[in-house]
């Protein structure tokens, strides 16, 4: 019974081109809590997909299933062709997956600079120094100061210009806008827009799928640790009544 | 004869050298200590038994390989370390998931051991061991005698403490360690391998331990015992310091030697209580330690 539900959204879509990203009967566990019941979904190089849903869905336990820093899993995740579900976290980091957190994983013993420095390249083809500074001057201003004395949008930009250094072609955004600012969130939004039209591969967590809208190519709905739904972001304004059900707004 | 407060200066500053001495144990073993804390988790309670190797290992090279002291003093921390990388990948790493309770009966039992196989075989009478010729003797200051070699121990502890908090403070590596001693996963699903810089971690505290157990081997007679002896001070820094506190751990290792000299001289029944009565009194105004982080 099962099957027949997740397969669906995770079906090839029209476009065609082989998926970067292939997730197929994810299965995760939190300790003993059985938290993601077979989710499928799949990605096309160059495309910004959206995981919506309401609040335990498993959004971002999915992300953290990707990166491998999931407990347990079972199922498969493919990048690029690769089998990654039984790989270490850092080994998948290394095929060019880059993972922003939902708390951002800022670290508060170092300062932006250091931050911004941190995660090691893994992919030829990372932007600079200058420019991640160019994309977010606030960045640049604050470079001396310690991680956790940015604002939280500040705060947000680093853990985005951080990953865009290693030269990751995936990028795992979990709840980017999550609390901050509209102005700050229209700027995240912008950012998104532009790594697009260079060509990363974005997968987004959230939960304001007004936001959504204006930057992603298609929406799947998670609900109790499935991929419930596929909508195309073309469709989105049709199906809203239905989007209103699945995230009881 | 010059007094300060009624003692006679020589007195006075001859404790106070002695504190320093003392102090630069203090603040080598808890820097270990605290780098290993910081970063594994782990209460090392071995740290006292590898300072005794570092001590030992520098006598066994002198006796058994006819190396002396400066060849000791950079063989015996690298040996020793690498027994510490050993130990780390067979049996610490197997409890990081679980609480600090089991790591610190893991090496507390493990300090037991190592320190009953060397008195098994070496008794604990002491082994001499000279100090470098380079360092005999000493100088006359115009307010007392200095002897070189306690000279020698106290610039070489600062200089490696210095070094140290150099290294983790402003360097990439540091910055790999601070931000895995926050959030080790994500520093791991940034593409890092932390179980490797977990080990290196563990062998560098080690390395640190014995590198002052070939210091103190020719100011303290080598002995199977000189490690469970200062140990528990040691620890008591450690918490006045605040776990996990590079910087804390090297002020608070000097700061307490002095005090404690100070007190020899003053009121030399309290010489041997006083840092747990500061680490008491700390506890109580400041349960985090001096330069801990409260969570």
């Amino acid at each position: 019974m099962a099957e027949a539900v997740m397969t669906r959204p995770g079906a090839p879509a029209a476009a065609g081109a082989a998926p970067l990203l292939s997730v197929q009967g994810l299965e995760g566990w939190y300790g003993e809590s059985h938290v993601l019941h077979g989710i499928s979904f799949d990605v096309r190089p160059g495309e910004v997909v959206t995981l919506l849903g309401r609040n335990g869905a498993g959004k971002t336990t999915t992300l953290r299933a990707i990166i491998g820093i999931l407990g347990k899993r079972k199922g498969s995740i493919r990048y690029d062709g690769q089998e990654t579900i039984g790989m270490a976290s850092r080994n998948i980091a290394k095929l060019g997956l880059g993972y922003v957190p939902e708390e951002r994983g800022i670290f508060s013993s170092l300062s932006v600079y250091e931050n911004l420095m941190l995660p090691p390249r893994v992919k030829p083809g990372g932007m600079t120094v200058e420019q991640i500074y160019t994309l977010f001057p606030n960045l640049k201003e604050r470079s001396g100061s310690q991680g956790t004395k940015l604002s939280g949008g500040e705060q947000q930009m680093l853990a985005i210009g951080r990953i865009l250094r290693t030269g990751a072609k995936l990028i795992l955004l979990d709840e980017p806008t999550e609390g901050l600012a509209p102005v700050i969130v229209q700027q995240i939004g912008r950012t998104l827009a532009r790594l697009k039209t260079e060509g990363y591969t974005i997968v987004l967590v959230e939960q304001n799928f007004r936001f959504a809208q204006t930057v992603a190519d298609r929406h799947f709905v998670v609900e109790q640790g499935r991929v419930i739904d596929m909508i195309p972001n073309a469709e989105l304004d049709a199906n809203i009544d239905k989007l209103h059900t699945y995230l009881g707004v | 004869m010059i007094t300060i407060l009624g003692v006679p200066m020589q007195a006075l500053f001859g404790q106070l050298l002695l504190g320093l001495i003392n102090g630069s144990f203090y603040a080598i073993l808890s820097l270990g200590l605290a780098i290993i804390f910081g970063l594994l988790n782990i209460i090392n309670f071995t740290h006292g038994a590898q300072y005794m190797m570092g001590a030992f290992v520098a006598w066994m090279l002198l006796n058994y390989a006819g190396l002396g002291y400066w060849w000791a003093l950079i063989l015996a921390p690298i040996i020793v370390g690498l027994f510490g990388v050993i130990l780390e990948r067979l049996l610490i790493a197997r409890l990081y998931k679980l609480d600090h309770l089991y790591g610190l009966l893991l090496t507390f039992g493990l300090a037991l051991i190592i320190q009953g196989l060397f008195r098994n075989e070496y008794g604990v009478s002491g082994l001499p061991y000279a100090i470098p010729s380079e360092l005999s003797g000493g100088q006359r200051l115009p307010f007392m005698f200095l002897p070189n070699y306690r000279g020698w121990v106290v610039v070489a502890s600062l200089v490696v403490c210095i070094a140290t908090w150099l290294v983790i403070e402003k360097t990439k590596l540091g910055a790999y360690l601070r931000a895995a001693t926050e959030n080790p996963t994500l520093v791991q699903a940034f593409g890092v391998n932390v179980p490797l810089l977990l080990t290196l971690t563990y062998g560098f505290g080690v390395a640190l331990a014995a590198f002052a157990g070939v210091l103190a081997a020719p100011v303290y007679s080598v002995n199977p015992n000189m490690g469970a002896d200062i140990i528990i001070v040691v620890f008591a820094v450690v918490v006045i310091g605040g776990m996990g506190s590079i910087l804390g751990s090297i002020v608070t290792g000097f700061t307490l030697g002095l005090i404690e000299g100070l007190t020899k001289v003053f009121y030399p029944e309290a010489s041997s209580t006083v840092i747990f009565v500061i680490m008491v009194l700390v506890l109580l105004v400041k349960p985090a330690g001096l330069f801990g982080r409260t969570a």
